[in-house]
C-alpha cells in the first residue's frame, strides 16, 4: 500500500512543486508538507509529497551501521 | 495469451512442425529458410526513439536473426484507419526504408487496406520476413548447461518509453525506445564461429519471459546476476516510481544470446564493438536443474525466483 | 546521497544479516502488515537472511486484497453505465469481481483509465464535462490524503462530474480487530512506514501497551526491513513490547497535522467491509456531507441497490490475509489459482501474498 519514492524538489509554485530523480520528473502537490524548499528530498505517492526525507537522520542511520563515528555540527 | 495461442490456434491449425520459436525453419529444395511473421499495434505510433515503422522492420529482422538466419526480405501489410494523415504514413514509410537499409534487408512486397474510422487505431502493420539459415539448430530448446548468457545492452527502455509517451505519468527527456535491428551483432557472431545455441529478442514480457521460455524449452535452469544487468538510471527511476519490474519490460533493440562457455569472451567482444552492443555483458548461465526455473542473484547477494509477467504491465500505486 | 541505493548496500545488508544471526535460537513469527513489504521481502530474497526460527507472514495491508467483493461488483456496475469513465489505480484492473473485471469491462468497450494520481482524474473530469468520472477510492492512510485533496480540488473547481467510490480502509482499527482474535499468534509486527508518515507511530501504542505485541515501523529498502526485524527480535529477547521507529528519516511519533486536517475536512470515519475479515467498526472513511455531490455511492444509489450479492467461492484469501493460512497451504494455489487465472485478489495484486509467493518463491 506504500509505494513511494524519494525525489528532489527542483521548483515550487505555491502548493505545486516539480520533483525530480535521475532524469524523471513529475508535478506534485505539497499540501501535506509543513515547509518545503528547493533541494529537499520528499517521498512521492500518488502525485502527493507525503513526507520530507530527513537527510541528516538518513546519514546518521547509515553512519551507525557503517560503524563510523558521526559528528554533528 | 499463451492459453489462447495453445488452445485455440495451435490446437486449431498447427501441425507437428509448428514452431514455438519466433521463426519457423523450412527446408525448401535443399536450402534452410527462416520464416517469420509479426504484427505491430503500438500506441502511440510515434514515440521517443522510434515509431511503428522502425519497430516493424527491426522487430521482423530480429526475429529472423534469433533463428541464426541472414534476413533477406520483408513483406509489409498495412491496415489504415480512414482519415489518417498522409504525412504520417510518409513518415512511417521513410522510417521503414531507413531501418531496412541499416539492416541490409529489402521490403519486397506489401498490401494496404483502409478501414472505416474507429475500426482500427490509426495504423496496424503486419510483416512477414524470410532469411537464409546460417547455422541450423539455434533455438530456444538448444540451450546447454554451462552456456553463458549474454545480454547485448540495457533493459526496459522501449516499454517504459512507450508507456510514458502514451500515459504521460511522468516527464522525462531521458528515456527512449531502443528499437534497432541487430544484424551486425548476430552476423558477426555467426562469422566468428562462436557456438551460439539459442537467441531471443526479449520483447513483450521482457527478459523474464524470454528466459523462462528458454528454460522451459531447453528443460534447464537459468541463473542471472542482477548486478550485471544494466538499467539506465531514468528507466530505473520510472519503473520504481510506477512499481514496475524492469525484467518484465519490453525491449526492441536487445538480444539474449546463449553461447558455449569457451566462446563467451569472444562473443562479448564482438557485441561490444558493434553499434548497438556497447553495453553488452554476460549476465548469467545455464544450469542443469531444476528444469524450467529462472533464478536471480539479487543486487544484495540473495537469491530469488524470476517468474514471467502475467498480462499487461500496469503502474501500481499501492 | 542517493537515499535508496544506500539502503540497498550489500555490505550493510550482510552486516545486518550477521547481527540478526545472533537470534538464531529464537522462535518468532513476525507479521508484515503492508503489501509493499511483502513485495520488497520477496524481491530482495530477504527471508533467506533470517534465522531459521524466525518466520514472516503476510497481513492485511494489500488494498486490492482487502477490497470486498461487494465493493468491486459495485464499482463494476457503475462502470457499465453509459457516460461513465472509470479512473483507478493500475492495481485494480485485473481484480476479479463476481462476474467480470475492469480489464474485461474495458475490453468490452467501457471507458476505464489507469491513473497515477487521483488529481489527474479530476483533470480528466474537468476536460470532459459530459462524462461522469468515477474514481475507485482504495488504499490506506498513505493514499487517503491524495483522494481527499482530489475531492477538495474538484469541489473548489466545481468539477461536479468527478466522483469517488470510497472503499478506503485504515490500519490501526484493523490491527486491533486482527489481534483480538485468538486465531492469530504473532510475536511482533512490521508496521507500514509510509502509512505511518501520515498517522505517526504513536497511533500504534495500544498494540504494545494494551495487547503486548512489539512492533517496529519499517521503511521499504532491504536495510530498513532488516533494521526493523532486528529491533523486533531484540524486544522479544528482552521480553518487552514497544513501538520502535526503524524509519526515522521519514517517520515521527506525531501524525502529519496537515494530512489530519485535510482528511477531517473531506471524510468522516465509518465502518468498512474487509474481505476475509468482515465489517470492522471505524476502519474506513466515507465522504463528509459537505462533499456529497462527489460521492458515487449517492449519485449511483439505484444502480448499486440492484447489484446482486457476491458469489460464494472457496477462495481462501480471507484466511491468507488474517495470516492463518500461507499461500502454499491454499488448495487453489498454483493449480486453479495462478496470476494469469486468479480466483481471488491475493493472486491478482502484485502485492498479494499469493502473487508474491508465486512469482518470487516459485510454485
Amino acid at each position: 500500500m506504500c509505494l513511494a519514492i524519494p525525489m528532489r524538489i527542483t521548483q515550487i509554485d505555491g502548493l505545486v512543486a516539480t520533483a525530480e530523480i535521475d532524469g524523471i520528473a513529475r508535478r506534485v502537490r505539497i499540501d501535506l508538507l509543513d515547509k518545503a524548499s528547493v533541494g529537499d528530498y520528499v517521498l512521492i505517492h500518488a502525485g502527493l509529497a507525503i513526507a520530507i526525507v530527513d537527510e541528516q537522520e538518513a546519514a546518521e542511520t547509515l553512519a551507525l551501521l557503517r560503524g563510523v563515528f558521526y559528528e554533528t555540527q | 495469451m499463451t492459453e489462447l495461442i495453445e488452445e485455440v490456434f495451435i490446437a486449431g491449425y498447427a501441425q507437428s512442425d509448428f514452431s514455438r520459436d519466433d521463426s519457423a525453419v523450412l527446408r525448401l529444395d535443399g536450402a534452410d529458410i527462416a520464416f517469420t511473421t509479426d504484427s505491430f499495434v503500438v500506441d502511440p505510433i510515434f514515440f521517443p526513439g522510434g515509431d511503428i515503422g522502425r519497430l516493424a522492420i527491426a522487430g521482423t529482422v530480429n526475429d529472423l536473426l534469433t533463428a541464426a538466419a541472414r534476413p533477406i526480405a520483408i513483406a509489409v501489410s498495412f491496415i489504415i484507419e480512414e482519415g489518417l494523415e498522409i504525412e504520417t504514413l510518409r513518415s512511417i514509410a521513410a522510417s521503414m526504408r531507413d531501418t531496412a537499409d541499416e539492416a541490409g534487408v529489402r521490403v519486397v512486397t506489401g498490401d494496404t487496406k483502409v478501414v472505416p474510422r474507429g475500426s482500427a487505431d490509426k495504423v496496424f502493420i503486419t510483416t512477414s520476413g524470410v532469411g537464409v539459415i546460417l547455422r541450423p539448430g539455434v533455438s530456444g530448446a538448444s540451450a546447454k548447461p554451462g552456456d553463458r548468457i549474454m545480454l547485448t545492452g540495457s533493459i526496459g527502455d522501449h516499454g517504459t518509453a512507450v508507456m510514458l509517451a502514451r500515459e504521460k505519468l511522468l516527464d522525462t527527456q531521458a528515456i527512449a525506445s531502443d528499437a534497432a535491428p541487430l544484424t551486425e551483432i548476430v552476423l558477426g557472431l555467426m562469422e566468428s564461429g562462436c557456438q551460439v545455441h539459442a537467441m531471443r529478442d526479449p520483447t513483450r514480457g521482457g527478459i523474464a519471459s524470454s528466459l523462462n521460455e528458454i528454460a522451459a524449452q531447453s528443460r534447464a535452469a537459468i541463473e542471472i546476476d542482477e548486478a550485471r544487468i544494466r538499467v539506465k538510471p531514468a528507466v530505473n527511476a520510472a519503473c520504481e516510481a510506477l512499481g514496475i519490474e524492469p525484467f518484465f519490460v519490453a525491449n526492441e533493440g536487445k538480444m539474449l544470446i546463449l553461447v558455449a562457455a569457451e566462446d563467451a569472451e569472444k562473443a562479448l567482444s564482438i557485441a561490444r564493438s558493434s553499434r548497438y552492443g556497447g553495453d553488452a555483458d554476460i549476465i548469467g548461465e545455464v544450469r542443469p536443474a531444476p528444469p524450467g526455473r529462472v533464478t536471480v542473484r539479487t543486487a544484495i547477494g540473495t537469491s530469488r525466483v524470476l517468474g514471467s509477467p502475467s498480462g499487461e504491465l500496469l503502474p501500481r500505486i499501492c | 546521497m542517493r537515499l535508496s541505493d544506500e539502503f540497498r548496500d550489500p555490505a550493510l545488508v550482510r552486516e545486518l544479516a550477521e547481527r540478526i544471526g545472533r537470534f538464531s535460537g529464537m522462535s518468532a513469527t513476525i507479521m508484515e502488515v503492508c503489501g509493499t513489504h511483502t513485495m520488497s521481502v520477496a524481491r530482495f530474497g530477504l527471508k533467506s537472511l533470517l534465522p531459521p526460527g524466525v518466520s514472516l507472514i503476510s497481513g492485511p495491508g494489500c488494498p486490492v486484497c482487502v477490497t470486498d467483493q461487494r465493493d468491486i461488483d459495485a464499482y463494476l456496475a457503475i462502470g457499465a453505465l453509459p457516460g461513465v469513465t472509470l479512473a483507478c489505480f493500475g492495481d485494480m484492473i485485473r481484480v476479479p469481481g463476481s462476474a467480470t473485471s475492469l480489464e474485461r469491462l474495458r475490453a468490452e468497450g467501457a471507458d476505464v483509465r489507469v491513473v497515477y494520481s487521483p488529481i489527474d482524474a479530476v483533470d480528466t473530469a474537468r476536460g470532459d464535462p459530459g462524462r461522469q468520472v468515477v474514481f475507485f477510492g482504495v488504499g490506506f492512510e498513505t493514499t487517503i490524503p491524495a483522494i481527499a485533496l482530489a475531492v477538495k480540488v474538484a469541489a473548489e473547481g466545481k468539477v461536479s462530474n468527478f466522483l469517488v467510490y470510497c472503499a478506503h480502509k485504515t490500519i490501526p482499527a484493523a490491527l486491533r480487530a486482527l489481534l483480538a482474535t485468538d486465531e492469530l499468534r504473532v510475536s511482533g509486527l512490521l508496521l507500514p512506514g509510509h502509512v505511518t508518515t501520515i498517522i505517526g507511530s504513536g497511533a500504534y501504542s495500544f498494540l504494545a501497551d494494551q495487547l503486548g505485541v512489539t512492533c517496529a515501523v519499517a521503511g521499504f529498502e532491504p536495510v530498513d526491513i532488516l533494521l526493523a526485524v532486528e529491533a523486533i527480535l531484540a524486544r522479544i529477547e528482552q521480553g518487552t513490547a514497544a513501538i520502535d521507529n526503524a524509519y526515522p528519516r521519514a517517520v515521527r511519533a506525531e501524525p502529519n497535522p496537515r494530512a489530519a486536517e485535510l482528511i477531517d475536512e473531506v471524510f468522516v470515519t465509518s465502518d468498512a467491509l474487509w474481505r476475509g475479515l468482515g465489517s470492522i467498526p471505524g476502519s474506513g472513511v466515507a465522504l463528509a456531507a459537505k462533499y456529497a455531490v462527489h460521492d458515487a455511492s449517492l449519485r449511483f444509489a439505484d444502480t448499486l441497490a440492484a447489484v446482486p450479492p457476491p458469489k460464494q467461492t472457496t477462495c481462501k484469501c480471507g484466511d491468507v490475509l488474517r495470516g492463518i493460512t500461507r499461500p502454499s497451504q491454499c488448495p487453489h494455489f498454483g493449480t486453479t489459482c495462478t496470476p494469469t487465472d486468479p480466483i481471488g485478489p491475493c493472486m491478482v495484486s502484485s502485492e498479494g501474498a499469493c502473487a508474491a509467493a508465486y512469482k518470487y518463491e516459485g510454485v
